[in-house]
């Protein structure tokens, strides 16, 4: 199976096909919504974000505690819908990749399309098999939101199924019609 | 009268929520095992086999099936023989709050809908009855709320057609496509009020998941009226062979496994109405139950 590293190049990339498989090495941030409407609104005040942007991938996750021993709970994607709204002035300022599960909006698949960017969808509901592949987990910033912190984790060989590809094609646009 | 203390109910509660979030039901299991066995798509059988595998892993490591442990619903069938020392409700919270808190379970519960502020265990929501007996049965059922998030509640007309109630659940189960993770298990609440056929969409979710959908003996008033029965039985048989067409499959990516089940459950209603609820589960339908 194919695999990729982080950071995530656009070249690099732009051969990734909607409905392929891969294998993420590397760091990703996890954030979900109340990370994604502060890192939003930092972006419209002109405030400096926690981790840098450009080339970064996001991971739409809020894992369980972590039991002893081990690097982190269960941490499986949470549906992406519903950071539609945030999601594009992201890829706007430099996100290269978001991991979630399920569908994205238009505008969001018109973000991908214009910035060269990629959605992956991680094995939905499948936490416990995930938590294998993340090496390390680092609480990074906005510890007050409890499950709904940035974490920092080192990931390896994390199972990945390309969701919308850099030319904006869609896994389910052919099956879902809407 | 039996007396049953507050403490034991504390300590009931608090090792459901820890079995039910690590250690997928049986019958849940076996569907997806069948599902497997029938499955002919190439990428929805690797991924039932990812959901399977995630079952094990979880067990094995005692990790919870999935990082939404939920929202806490728990029901309680007090006999009305039992005698409860001690303050019920507290005692099924600190339950909740002991068993996420050990189970290394997630916090997913704010205090405040609007306010929302920094999450937390408990409180569940609690649903009590009174039965006849001296027993308790108490079942968690940890909601995520992927699934949660699609549940449908519709307001039909007395004289509405059965095809137009199909249509609505078929066309609910179409708009969660593949965001809630199927394959799903519907549950259905056919009656009462609307906030009762809400309530028994999400009990349909505790039902045993059988090989060929054969209805447990319900002790609802409708299961005493066999056309009634079968009647649901053809229902759910027919509404699960429509959501297996709809090509969703197991995370949305195509395949003839959408749904694992479809349970109906149904009360009497009103001569001006008849509700229909869904609630629909993912694959990660995880409940417990045990009786004191
Ligand atoms: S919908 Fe179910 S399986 Fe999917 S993330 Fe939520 S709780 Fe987990």
């Amino acid at each position: 199976m194919k695999k990729i590293y982080t950071p995530l190049s656009t070249q690099g990339l732009s051969k990734l096909k909607a409905g392929d498989e891969v294998l993420l090495s590397g760091i990703i941030y996890t954030a979900r919504d109340q990370a994604h409407k502060r890192l939003c609104e930092s972006i419209k005040k002109k405030k400096k974000l926690p981790f840098e942007l450009s080339g970064a991938v996001i991971y739409y996750c809020g894992p369980t505690k972590t039991p002893k021993g081990l690097a982190i709970g269960s941490c499986g994607p949470t549906t992406s819908s519903r950071m539609d709204a945030f999601a594009p002035l992201l890829i706007k300022n430099g996100l290269k990749a978001m991991i979630g599960k399920g569908g994205c909006s238009q505008e969001v698949c018109a973000a991908i399309k214009k910035h060269k960017a990629i959605y992956f969808l991680a094995f939905a509901g499948c936490g416990a098999l995930l938590s294998g592949c993340v090496k390390k987990a680092t609480a990074f910033t906005y510890a007050d939101l409890g499950p709904e912190a940035i974490v920092k984790l080192e990931v390896e060989d994390f199972p990945l199924i390309v969701g919308i590809d850099a030319k904006g094609n869609s896994v389910y646009r052919a099956r879902a019609p809407k | 009268m039996k007396t049953i203390k507050a403490i034991s109910i504390r300590r009931a509660v608090a090792d459901l929520c820890v079995k039910a979030s690590i250690v997928l039901r049986p019958d849940v299991l076996a569907a997806l095992k069948r599902a497997l066995a029938r499955e002919q798509n190439k990428r929805a059988r690797h991924l039932l086999q990812v959901i399977i595998d995630n079952a094990a892993c979880a067990r094995a490591k005692s990790l919870a099936i999935c990082q939404d442990t939920g929202m806490p619903v728990v029901f309680l069938e007090v006999g009305s023989n039992v005698k409860i020392s001690g303050d019920l409700k507290l005692a099924v919270n600190r339950g909740v709050e002991d068993g996420y808190r050990s189970g290394c379970l997630r916090d997913s519960i704010v205090r405040d809908p609007l306010l929302r502020g920094k999450p937390g265990y408990a409180p569940a929501v609690i649903h009590i009855d009174i039965v006849p007996g001296s027993n308790l049965e108490i079942s968690v059922l940890p909601k995520g709320f992927g699934s949660e998030n699609k549940s449908q509640l519709k307001m039909f007309k007395p004289t509405v057609g059965i095809e137009e109630i199909k249509k609505f659940i078929i066309e609910a189960v179409r708009s969660a496509g593949p965001d809630a993770c199927p394959p799903y298990i519907i549950g259905v609440g056919i009656g009462g009020t609307a906030d009762y056929a809400c309530l028994l969409a999400k009990k349909a979710l505790l039902r045993k998941l059988t090989a060929n959908g054969e209805r447990r003996t319900a002790d609802d008033p409708s299961a005493a009226l066999g056309a009634s029965k079968r009647l649901t039985a053809k229902l759910e048989r027919e509404l699960l062979r429509a959501i297996n067409n709809l090509n969703i499959g197991p995370m949305g990516l195509g395949g003839k496994t959408t749904a694992l089940a479809v349970h109906i459950e149904t009360y009497p209603t009103h001569i001006a109405g008849l509700p229909v609820a869904l609630n629909i589960s993912c694959h990660a339908l995880r409940s417990a139950s045990i009786i004191l």
